[in-house]
């Protein structure tokens, strides 16, 4: 090997990356040329002065602890981006049918602390129903021996229906409705501008259970007697209902 | 995507990215920003590293985050003769040999002073010391123009030295 070809080759034999034959023509050629042996001991020396620390700039610290917590940033953002991606869909619609199936469970079957609260609330409910719909009655009469008979064949259960105009609670008419899972007949009755219901059905256990409530306002009563379960919902005063009930007891 | 796969990888490089983007940028505030930039350009692209030399692979892209921070803010500095087809000047040996002694400072200063091809290839080869290989994949050079290129960047190194300073040469 002749200067003319070593000269190309000195600064990758200094950095070792020669294959192996060039390496040792190199090497042969360095030992016997002067010049080019100068050249790569001068390559070799800048090299060396090159590699020291003094040169080298290290990331300063607060550098690091920057780029964490950008790269921490943006592995949140690209975390709520990639649920958003297409291929991500059939996962979020299956999980929005869970969410949605398990609220509608919740809201439907959530079960009542009391299930009296619960009857109770639909009561009331059913009472503004007839208010609002004006659709108190289906059939209209004073008269407990028309109102009687109308719910005949409609009803599994004959409710005891009595006048009480004479005590100023004058009965309007009847109709029917469904409550707590069941048909059950409504009697209506009247107190100056006060509507009565009262809801009769066959009591569901040999408890003759009672008690007084009131919801948004209206008072509600129930009791049980000979077999029959009634509730009597009316805005009417607390202690008018309860006379009114009284009266019904004892008819 | 792992943000904690990715740091294990590439943080420990965070010092390849700085002192290469230090090098190219010239200014400590703005190498901050283009290794910053560099490391989210990186964990965007995470998908596109199978593995393989991850030094190699950020600082490609700390590379080019450089050149297109110089283009954008100092365009002047990347319009430079790369002499790679001009005949050498430099022809002579230098008589002596460089001292490893010299002053580091003046050696920093004449680095600085090489054109941006000629100062990133010394920075790759001698100050963070890659392979000829591992620097034609950050560069996508040729093997073979990495060899030449390494060689005209130290010899006008070398030249400049002893120009600029004779006690340098001992």
């Amino acid at each position: 090997m002749n200067c003319e070809d070593a000269k190309p080759l000195i600064d990758s034999f200094a950095d070792g990356e020669l294959d192996l034959v060039n390496h040792v023509q190199v090497e042969a050629h360095l030992d016997e040329c002067l010049a080019c042996d100068h050249t790569y001991r001068n390559t070799t020396a800048l090299k060396n002065a090159l590699a020291g620390e003094e040169l080298y700039f290290k990331a300063p610290v607060e550098l690091r602890t920057r780029i964490r917590s950008s790269l921490h940033e943006a592995a949140e953002e690209s975390f709520w981006r990639g649920l958003l991606k297409w291929r991500w869909m059939p996962t979020m619609a299956a999980a929005a049918i869970a969410v949605i199936t398990l609220f509608s469970a919740l809201t439907i079957f959530r079960p009542s602390a009391n299930p009296e609260d619960q009857l109770t609330n639909e009561m009331v409910s059913a009472h503004v129903r007839s208010l609002m719909l004006d659709h108190d009655t289906d059939v209209i009469s004073t008269d407990q021996h028309t109102v009687k008979p109308w719910f005949e064949g409609k009803l599994d259960f004959s409710p005891p229906v009595v006048d009480l105009a004479p005590q100023g609670f004058s009965l309007i008419g009847g109709r029917l409705d469904y409550l707590g899972g069941r048909p059950v007949a409504a009697l209506v009755y009247q107190r100056r501008q006060h509507l009565i219901n009262v809801f009769i059905y066959p009591a569901q256990d040999k408890h003759n259970e009672s008690g007084a409530s009131t919801r948004h306002g209206f008072n509600i009563i129930h009791w049980t007697k000979n077999g029959m379960t009634f509730w009597a919902v009316s805005d009417l005063n607390a202690g008018e209902l309860q006379g009114f009930t009284q009266l019904l007891q004892n008819s | 995507m792992n943000r904690s796969e990715f740091e294990e990888v590439f943080l420990p490089h965070l010092d390849a990215a700085y002192n290469l983007a230090r090098w190219l940028t010239r200014d400590p505030t703005d190498a901050d920003d283009v290794v910053q930039e560099s490391f989210m350009r990186a964990f965007r692209f995470f998908n596109g590293f199978h593995g393989g030399d991850s030094r190699a692979w950020l600082l490609k892209i700390v590379r080019n985050t450089c050149y297109t921070w110089l283009r954008k803010n100092r365009p002047s500095e990347i319009v430079y003769e790369l002499d790679e087809d001009r005949h050498e000047s430099v022809t002579g040996d230098p008589e002596a040999v460089l001292q490893e002694n010299i002053d580091k400072q003046f050696l920093r200063k004449l680095l600085d002073k090489l054109p941006p091809a000629h100062r990133e290839i010394i920075v790759l080869r001698d100050l963070e010391g890659l392979s000829y290989k591992e620097i034609s994949s950050v560069t996508d050079l040729p093997l073979g123009t990495v060899m030449s290129r390494l060689a005209r960047a130290r010899k006008r190194l070398q030249s400049d030295a002893s120009a600029t300073q004779t006690g340098v040469l001992g």
